[in-house]
């Protein structure tokens, strides 16, 4: 199962309600995923600034303290914390200080995304709690992804969550199962795309990571991932100003797009944009397999 | 003349309410309200009654039903009318996929597109689609018709045994053991029956049509294919 909710708004009225939008349609998901859940807001963001998201990897970690630790030992940064997470605002030169500092100083505190824009919330349990614990609802921004998650290829941990970053403010969701990631993963790792996790969908965006890093567009990443990647899928990304789309040739898992002149929505199914304004005169329709639909704020 | 709103009742009470019926019952028109692509709405009605549903439906909607009108005032997910015995479910927007999956007979009608699977493992369902079809429709069909007046996706009729697949528009590819076949004047009779039963008769012309079924080659194991396995 698993399911899969997306917002990308394009009349900025609607951007002081993406959370609450997003939160409500995730609910509608629980079913389908109620191992665990993650977000991925695309909010506020200046020039110059990155905003690293982070959260212990066991309940035991002290996740303000560590980014008060963090922030002196770079020397400066704000810091704002949500539940189990904390968002920590650097200089984007500071960031390459700040992951050598928290990998060698706090190993026991993973980072979840780092980006101008980006943050990721993403904790084990009902879905419907898990959003109501960060207050996703209060929640503004241009875009949003979420996921529940149904566990099968790895164990129910907060990092074995979605969304997955796949680089500076980037992420993926996955409905699906991957048949090749422990060779992609071996593959990925020698030519050093950090994986954390023996989770599937991690590897999914470790490989368009590389992909990207090899000088592809997310478009074209997304594309070689129909030949490169054994299994079924759904996928939806996200990216500073854009939103994509891209499902399994055989299209074993199922989405639901609907577009008006305020949004494009996707949910696993349709109840999922049940809550949307305008839902009943919008556009509705199934992305086609293999193909990669993409939409972006100029 | 019940009225059920589904914002106030749930599909569960509903289906209930319709399993009770009997086939000579006097409340023979239903109408439902604010579907909101809930699941599993009028699955396993057993008796001639209409059903009306006003809106988007989830998942296996009409699902075995058997002598019911279901009409869906809306698009539908997946598994539409699946294992439908008899009656007949028409759909007015779009069908996801899976559309009359094992269908053992009835008609459905889906005014828009269906997806990807339609009419999978046919069973003698007859399905007429007046928009598009997505990929692996009719997969394993083994008896009833099909018919699409728009494309067809790629490896339509796959593994097909004897389902009839009359397409008007252009297919992308026909599955293994697919063929092209003959429209010869019983099959433009069959297209008649099946588009007078939709109500698309005079409408639209048969001989626009062409006609796939199963070229049987996979019926029997081969032996000069022993070398593949």
């Amino acid at each position: 199962m698993c399911g899969i909710a997306g917002l990308f708004i394009k009349d900025p009225k609607l951007e002081p309600r993406l959370g609450e939008l997003l939160a409500k349609m995730t609910s509608t998901l629980c079913s389908r995923g109620p191992d665990s859940a993650g977000f991925a807001i695309y909010g506020n963001g200046a020039a110059g600034q990155t905003k690293l998201t982070i959260s212990g990897s066991t309940a035991e970690v002290d996740i303000a303290r560590a980014a008060k630790l963090l922030v002196e030992a770079i020397g400066g940064g704000q810091v704002s914390v949500r539940h189990s997470h904390a968002v920590v605002t650097v200089k984007t030169e500071d960031v390459p200080r700040a992951e050598a500092w928290l990998a060698k100083n706090l190993p026991d505190v993973t980072i979840m995304s780092e980006g101008q824009r980006l943050e990721i919330y993403k904790e084990v349990g009902f879905p419907d709690d898990v959003a109501r614990e960060f207050d996703i609802a209060k929640m503004s921004g241009t875009h949003g992804i979420s996921h529940t998650r149904m566990a099968t290829e790895s164990a129910v941990t907060t990092n074995g969550a979605h969304p997955f970053s796949t680089a500076t403010d980037q992420c993926l969701v996955h409905n699906g199962s991957l048949s090749n990631h422990a060779s992609l993963r071996r593959e990925l790792r020698r030519e050093g795309i950090k994986i954390r996790t023996e989770n599937d969908t991690e590897v999914a965006a470790g490989y368009l990571t590389r992909q990207m890093k090899n000088g592809q567009t997310l478009s074209e990443a997304l594309k070689s991932s129909l030949d490169d990647l054994d299994g079924f899928f759904t996928f939806v990304v996200g990216t500073e100003t854009g939103f994509g789309v891209l499902r399994d040739p055989i299209a074993c898992k199922p989405a639901v797009m609907a577009e008006t002149d305020e949004y494009v929505a996707f949910g696993s199914e349709y109840k999922t944009l049940t809550c949307l304004p305008g839902i009943k005169t919008a556009r509705v329709w199934e992305p086609k397999p293999a193909t990669v639909y993409f939409w972006e704020h100029a | 003349m019940p009225n059920v709103d589904l914002a106030e009742t749930s599909v569960r009470e509903l289906n209930a309410a319709l399993h009770k019926l009997g086939k000579d019952t006097n409340e023979t028109l239903w109408s439902i309200a604010n579907p909101a692509g809930e699941h599993s709405i009028a699955v396993g009605v057993d008796a001639p009654i209409t059903v009306n549903i006003g809106g988007n439906v989830g998942y296996f909607c009409g699902g075995m039903n058997k002598y019911a009108n279901i009409v869906i005032d809306g698009s539908a997910g997946q598994g539409v009318g699946e294992n439908m015995m008899s009656g007949r479910i028409h759909v007015k927007g779009d069908a996801s996929q899976s559309a009359g999956a094992t269908g053992r007979g009835g008609l459905l009608l889906v005014e828009g597109n269906a997806s990807a699977r339609c009419g999978i493992s046919m069973k003698g369902i007859d399905i007429v689609v007046k928009g598009d079809i997505g990929h692996l429709s009719a997969f394993m069909g083994q008896n009833g018709r099909l018919v699409v007046f728009g494309e067809a996706g790629e490896a339509l009729g796959d593994s097909i045994y004897e389902a009839h697949i009359y397409v008007r528009g252009p297919v992308a590819s026909l599955g293994a053991d697919c063929i092209e076949k003959e429209m010869r004047d019983e099959h433009k009779a069959e297209l008649g029956e099946l588009l007078k039963a939709a109500g698309e008769i005079h409408k639209v012309d048969v001989s626009e049509f062409r006609r796939y079924g199963s070229a049987r080659k996979l019926y029997n194991f081969n032996i000069d294919n022993a070398g593949a396995y």
